[in-house]
């Protein structure tokens, strides 16, 4: 609590690469044309992180939950660029879909306003969320591009008929009325993962492969890699670099073949997810 | 000095006069404060029942995290601004209208930043945790974020609202004492304490006006910058429509315009219900209304302005996000209000518009719902047309936080009339100052006064 502390660590925080010499920088890499849009990566992310399914009605009220939600948007052909796509002569031709969960941004607009510091960076590059932090002023929710936050505007946890709580996944908490949530990258893994390693006597180095995310490991087509971006040799970074995505950069710059993107890179939010665009024949 | 007139109120019938409105109002008082007392009832039930189910039953949703009750805070912390326009600019500027109305205005500023800060409590997920954004010595040893302007806020509002109280008070203390030598029962001993044993001494004045003038001079500064901190709660975030750098100004433009609707409405509100019709004229409305139509057109300028920085910006989600918000779902909203704020006003460029209490009450009332939708298609549109196109969607606020919208009206009426009725809401020793300098045998008194007082100053230099 002193004085002298909190200026010592804001005066650090405050500059661009605070956790450069961190050993850990989890990233993701999705691959848009592999996606079939399945959604099993969102049943492994509900099963996974206790995420409450809230029923049809409050889906109907937009109270939905899913930290991890597929994305469903209409490339309609060029002939049909202006018509809705109900009007189109295929729609389902144009249809693709985007996994969207907690970009993980290295800039993250929701962690300078919250009042009370519940979300916060952490040194494996995560953007931390501290549930029993939250206060539920849902600053952090308005000031996120991607809107991927979501707030327990009930208290759903009561909800779970007996005995239905057994399914619970007990190394992570259930998160009761009134407070923010959204994707971690399975933190829990993640901690888990690097326990075990320094069990083993390794401190800061997970071997690649070593632990996934729910979405990662039921995704049928291995459309979503994961991993560690600080370690050369891991997929994810050399995905980033067959794509020629850096972070720190506001815009990408393509030769052929390089489909890498991160979505909404021009309001200079660094997220930690790179997503792969997804290759069409535009003339068929 | 102005050359504003005023009839000589005989200056014992300025007490009585004042002091009969702590007594016998009309009896629409009483229903008045019986229906804000009602609303307030449905407001508390509605609050108990999101409370216990949670905010889910107000409506808001995913993308939608803030809705009324943020519009409303904003409203009502804008409220507040007048009262300090009023009471501590108009002082500094000697604008002697001022001083029958004064008193009132400063109570409006004290009620209506009362009212917004129950507003953060409603809305946030987890009140009983609501002290967390105060640095205080904890057990967790960590500090609230610096960084965020809701903590700004809770600053700002704290510091505002105890110096407009104190401001309120101290201003009163010359009028208590005059309560305190009539009153009888329990009146007499709240005025007794309260007017901490004023005799009305010159040292007294003296001591009194340095300290009056003081705090104007302090809370001149600190009114624009609390509205411009609750301005950066939008400013400072990224989403399309709240990321203005102009929102600072406007918003105290927009807080002053509709704090002095706010006064409008009251004035005459309190003319009729407890007859002040000597004291509140004509005269004086017409100069109220005047100072709100310049403040109406600043208002408008930097609103247009606002529009044209985001046309010209050649950002592409808050082009989108504005044309939404004039041909979307949104539309009515915000042509009403600009028909409300931007149109309506222009009635008062007639001076038999200005000195009409009746039209007068009519055009307060529509620029406040006017501006009532300012403050809801700031916070609204913009999170329906955000950054994220899966998620853009509208939606309206529920029974739950439009019945708090209500109640937080009559809550700040039922404060109101209360502190009407309890303490003199017109000033009553100002009231006499201006009659005072009024006629000229007066005027020369005064000049006599104050060599009184310069040579009480030299003596107390003298002692020191």
């Amino acid at each position: 609590m002193s004085l002298s502390r909190m200026l010592d660590n804001w005066s650090r925080l405050n500059q661009r690469d605070y956790y450069k010499d961190e050993p850990i920088m989890w990233g993701m890499s999705i691959d848009l044309n592999k996606c079939t849009g399945c959604a099993s990566c969102v049943t492994a992310c509900y099963a996974e992180n206790n995420i409450p399914a809230v029923g049809k009605e409050k889906c109907a009220t937009g109270h939905t939950m899913h930290w991890l939600r597929i994305e469903r948007y209409w490339d309609l052909p060029e002939g049909e660029a202006d018509l809705a796509v109900e009007e189109s002569e295929y729609p389902e031709r144009g249809a693709h879909f985007a996994p969207m969960m907690c970009q993980q941004c290295n800039h993250a607009p929701c962690e300078p306003v919250c009042p009370v510091a519940a979300t916060y960076h952490n040194p494996d590059g995560l953007n931390a969320q501290v549930y029993n932090r939250c206060i539920g002023s849902r600053y952090c929710g308005t000031n996120c591009p991607f809107k991927v936050r979501y707030f327990n505007f009930f208290d759903y946890s009561e909800d779970i008929p007996h005995p239905m709580e057994m399914l619970l996944n007990p190394d992570l908490t259930v998160r009761s009325k009134g407070v923010m949530e959204k994707c971690t990258f399975c933190v829990q893994r993640l901690r888990n993962a690097k326990g075990d390693q320094a069990d083993k006597g390794i401190r800061g180095h997970v071997e690649d492969g070593e632990v996934q995310t729910a979405c990662q490991q039921s995704c049928p087509t291995e459309a979503i890699v994961f991993g560690n971006l600080k370690d050369s040799e891991s997929k994810v970074s050399k995905a980033w670099e067959d794509h020629n995505v850096e972070l720190n950069r506001h815009e990408q710059f393509h030769e052929e073949g390089e489909r890498g993107y991160r979505v909404f890179e021009e309001l200079n939010v660094e997220p930690s997810v790179m997503y792969l665009d997804r290759v069409r024949d535009t003339n068929a | 000095m102005s050359d504003f007139k005023m009839k000589d109120i005989a200056w014992a019938k300025i007490n009585e006069d004042v002091l009969a409105s702590l007594e016998s109002p009309r009896k629409a008082f009483w229903i008045v404060l019986a229906v804000c007392f009602a609303l307030v009832l449905c407001g508390a039930a509605a609050e108990v029942y999101q409370y216990n189910e949670g905010l889910g039953v107000a409506l808001m949703n995913n993308p939608h995290y803030w809705q009324t009750y943020i519009s409303n805070f904003v409203f009502w912390i804008g409220m507040s601004h007048s009262g300090t326009l009023l009471s501590a600019i108009l002082l500094l500027t000697q604008a002697d209208w001022r001083k029958p109305i004064y008193r009132f205005a400063e109570a409006m500023t004290f009620f209506s930043i009362a009212t917004a800060a129950i507003f953060p409590v409603i809305h946030i997920g987890r009140v009983w945790d609501m002290y967390w954004v105060l640095p205080y010595p904890n057990q967790h040893a960590i500090w609230p974020n610096f960084r965020s302007p809701l903590l700004w806020d809770a600053f700002a509002i704290t510091t505002y609202a105890t110096s407009s109280a104190l401001f309120l008070y101290i201003g009163m203390i010359p009028d208590l004492a005059i309560c305190r030598d009539k009153a009888k029962g329990w009146r007499k001993k709240l005025y007794t304490a309260m007017s901490l044993g004023w005799m009305g001494r010159a040292t007294e004045w003296i001591a009194f006006q340095k300290t009056y003038v003081l705090m104007a001079c302090f809370l001149v500064p600190l009114a624009v910058s609390v509205h411009s901190i609750v301005a950066s709660d939008f400013a400072m975030s990224m989403m399309p429509g709240w990321h203005v750098t102009s929102f600072p100004p406007y918003f105290v433009a927009g807080a002053l315009y509709s704090g002095c609707a706010a006064i409008i409405t009251l004035f005459v509100l309190l003319r009729y219900l407890f007859k002040f019709e000597a004291y509140m004229t004509p005269e004086i409305m017409d100069k109220t209304a005047r100072l709100t139509f310049a403040i109406a057109m600043a208002w408008n300028f930097l609103n247009l302005s606002e529009y044209a920085s985001i046309w010209y910006s050649h950002d592409m989600f808050e082009h989108e996000m504005l044309i939404d918000k004039f041909t979307g779902p949104y539309a009515g909203i915000v042509w009403t209000m600009l028909f409300c704020a931007t149109i309506v006003p222009f009635a008062m460029a007639w001076k038999k518009v200005r000195v009409n209490m009746w039209a007068m009450f009519v055009i307060s009332l529509l620029i406040q719902l006017g501006m009532w939708l300012e403050r809801f298609q700031i916070v609204s549109p913009p999170l329906a047309s955000n950054h994220e196109p899966w998620t853009q969607a509208v939606v309206w606020p529920g029974l739950v936080q439009m019945t708090i919208t209500a109640a937080s009206f009559g809550w700040f009426t039922m404060l109101f009339l209360i502190f009407c009725k309890v303490f003199p809401s017109v000033s009553m020793y100002e009231v006499k100052e201006m009659v005072y300098h009024r006629n000229k045998h007066g005027k020369k008194k005064l000049q006599d006064m104050e060599k009184i007082k310069d040579d009480m100053i030299k003596t107390e230099e003298g002692l020191s």
